[in-house]
């Protein structure tokens, strides 16, 4: 259709591209380029992008050992209450992340449910720890890796299996040599999709690990905290996390962003 | 007998009660029109729909309720399903792998069926690089190589195109014919089944409605689909002495005496088609109406309606002469001695 857009959805279509585009464009041209180079080989900053790089990638392993059987659970076992189970993994993608936060506390505190019985068993606490920031990561980038996996076996052609089992392969086996290399570009860009949720966490991971400089201190909590003291190292940061963003966006553009 | 199965399956409405039996070396053709349960045949004894009641019995081993992967089957399916992520020797060498070869003696077992179906230099590609008949010899290596009691062919050609059909179909019996097991051809396409099969077993709603060999199905036909799968008018009537009554109240004269219910049959090419009602020849004439005209092989098959339904060969040439085409009155007229009745 070749027609002119009505002003009445120009206008505000532009408004609306400027909108989500200047606050970008207002970080490069605000950054601090002459002193970028020695300003990302401050410790600080190396310290935060390494603790964020470690705990974003523990959190997508955490995730796949247990989205993926999950997101096969969903997919391909037929079991009472299977809606109700997939409500509630999505919760987390609409739970205001400080929320989830507190609910870790509450479940994996020292004096929590589990978390009491971890700490007195084995000596385990979780909560303002490296590990607690792995758990919050994953307990908030989990539901973008079960969707991105389901989808993916729910398109993959079952009767593939079906093949397999005549052929003398058990469900397992079927799983580990027909099932996930038949899914592996939606297992990919799951992991993807949930280790760039991980990396961006802050209010899951500053409410139940808090803001430990070296230990749990993660990128966008030093963002955070640097904007009170030295703006530009925030900016330093952020144009960081930007530029990871923008990566993820390119290797994604295959399966989320072409157009249709 | 080396598979002796009752298989009963009810999924809703629809209810299969199919009893196979097929020796060892024996083809047997499953024929059925859609919606007949031969699928739901084939999943039934290769494990992935469970029976409702009956048996499996294969090679003295009772497989009612074991697992596919327990079954002693080689399944070729309809479109291959060979798995796109892996070369086609590793495609073939999955199922020795899974029975327990170790990943080089699987390899070789795979190799060595490649060569059989003259496709070992295609080892190294991935099916999707595959026309559809190195697919379908692909398909089938990967079903026979773990040398199964049963093989079971679910429409092994329908997926080809013509000319690759006469060619595998010509390979597909070579092999067959080297598969010591039972096999098992499911098929709507009678072609396949004439040139392949040693014995027929016809299904339609789920059960058994004619079984035997090419000779005693394309001479005795039982139903109206198994007529038209053999090119047949065929109709159900009560025979006395030369005249047969239908059930709508139409009389056919027939050549040999007969008596009670009977079936009478005769080809499309039988029929012939007159503008007026033709005199003389003891014939059964009636009026008809041009229900739909389709090319046939070198001829045109007409379909009328009248009293009775039937199907007649006409040359384009006689066609043209009298202007068939849907809606006109015709005459259609039948020899008496061209017909054939035999007890329903």
């Amino acid at each position: 259709m070749k027609q002119k857009a009505p002003l009445a959805l120009l206008l505000p279509a532009l408004l609306g591209l400027v909108f989500l585009v200047l606050p970008l464009l207002g970080l490069l041209l605000r950054a601090p380029w002459a002193t970028l180079g020695t300003r990302l080989t401050q410790p600080a900053i190396r310290q935060a992008l390494l603790l964020s790089l470690q705990t974003a990638t523990l959190a997508t392993v955490l995730c796949l050992v247990l989205g993926v059987p999950l997101a096969w659970m969903l997919a391909r076992v037929e079991f009472p209450g299977r809606r109700i189970v997939r409500a509630l993994v999505m919760v987390p993608l609409v739970l205001p992340p400080v929320v989830g936060g507190v609910a870790l506390l509450l479940v994996l505190g020292r004096r929590g449910l589990i978390g009491s019985w971890l700490d007195q068993t084995f000596g385990i606490t979780l909560p303002f720890t490296t590990a607690g920031v792995v758990v919050a990561e994953a307990f908030v980038a989990m539901p973008f890796l079960v969707i991105a996996v389901e989808g993916a076996l729910r398109g993959a052609d079952e009767r593939y299996e079906e093949a397999a089992a005549t052929l003398g392969a058990s469900r397992w086996t079927t799983f580990t040599h027909v099932t996930l290399p038949l899914v592996a570009p939606g297992v990919a860009a799951g992991a993807v999709l949930c280790w760039a949720r991980a990396l961006g966490e802050f209010g899951a991971t500053i409410t139940f690990a808090g803001n430990f400089p070296g230990r749990t201190q993660t990128m966008p909590l030093a963002v955070y905290l640097a904007l009170e003291t030295d703006l530009d190292a925030a900016i330093v940061l952020s144009l960081i996390l930007l530029a990871v963003s923008v990566g993820i966006l390119a290797t994604l553009r295959e399966k989320w962003v072409s157009s249709p | 007998m080396l598979l002796d199965a009752h298989l009963i399956v009810e999924r809703g409405a629809f209810r299969l009660d199919l009893p196979l039996s097929v020796a060892r070396g024996e083809v047997v053709a499953l024929l059925g029109p859609n919606g007949a349960g031969k699928t739901t045949a084939v999943r039934a004894l290769a494990g992935l729909t469970p029976l409702t009641s009956g048996h499996i019995r294969l090679d003295g081993a009772v497989l009612d309720s074991a697992s596919p992967e327990q079954r002693p089957i080689g399944v070729v399916f309809q479109d291959y399903l060979l798995f796109p992520h892996l070369s086609v020797v590793d495609n073939v060498a999955f199922g020795p792998r899974r029975r327990g070869l170790s990943r080089r003696a699987a390899q070789a077992a795979a190799m060595a069926w490649l060569h059989r179906v003259g496709l070992a230099e295609l080892a190294s590609k991935r099916p999707r690089e595959l026309s559809g008949g190195q697919a379908q010899r692909v398909a089938l290596a990967r079903a026979l190589v773990t040398d199964p009691a049963l093989l079971l062919l679910d429409e092994p050609l329908s997926a080809l195109d013509a000319r690759t059909r006469i060619d595998t179909r010509a390979s597909l019996l070579h092999h067959l014919r080297d598969h010591a097991g039972a096999t098992l051809l499911v098929t709507h396409d009678p072609l396949d089944a004439l040139v392949l099969a040693d014995r027929f077993v016809i299904i339609e709603d789920g059960v058994v409605v004619q079984t035997g060999d090419a000779a005693s199905i394309t001479a005795h036909p039982r139903t109206d689909y198994i007529a038209r799968l053999v090119g047949l008018n065929l109709y159900r009537g009560h025979a006395s002495g030369h005249s047969v009554t239908l059930a709508a109240g139409f009389v056919l004269a027939i050549a040999e005496e007969q008596s009670g219910d009977v079936f009478v049959a005769f080809p499309p090419s039988a029929v012939a088609l007159f503008p007026d009602q033709p005199q003389g020849t003891p014939r059964n004439t009636w009026p008809a109406t041009i229900a739909g005209v389709h090319r046939h092989g070198d001829y045109l098959r007409i379909q009328l309606d009248g009293p009775i339904g039937a199907a007649a060969d006409v040359t384009p040439a006689a066609a043209a002469q009298l202007h068939l085409e849907p809606g006109r009155p015709v005459w259609a007229a039948v020899k008496a001695s061209e017909t054939r009745a035999y007890p329903a």
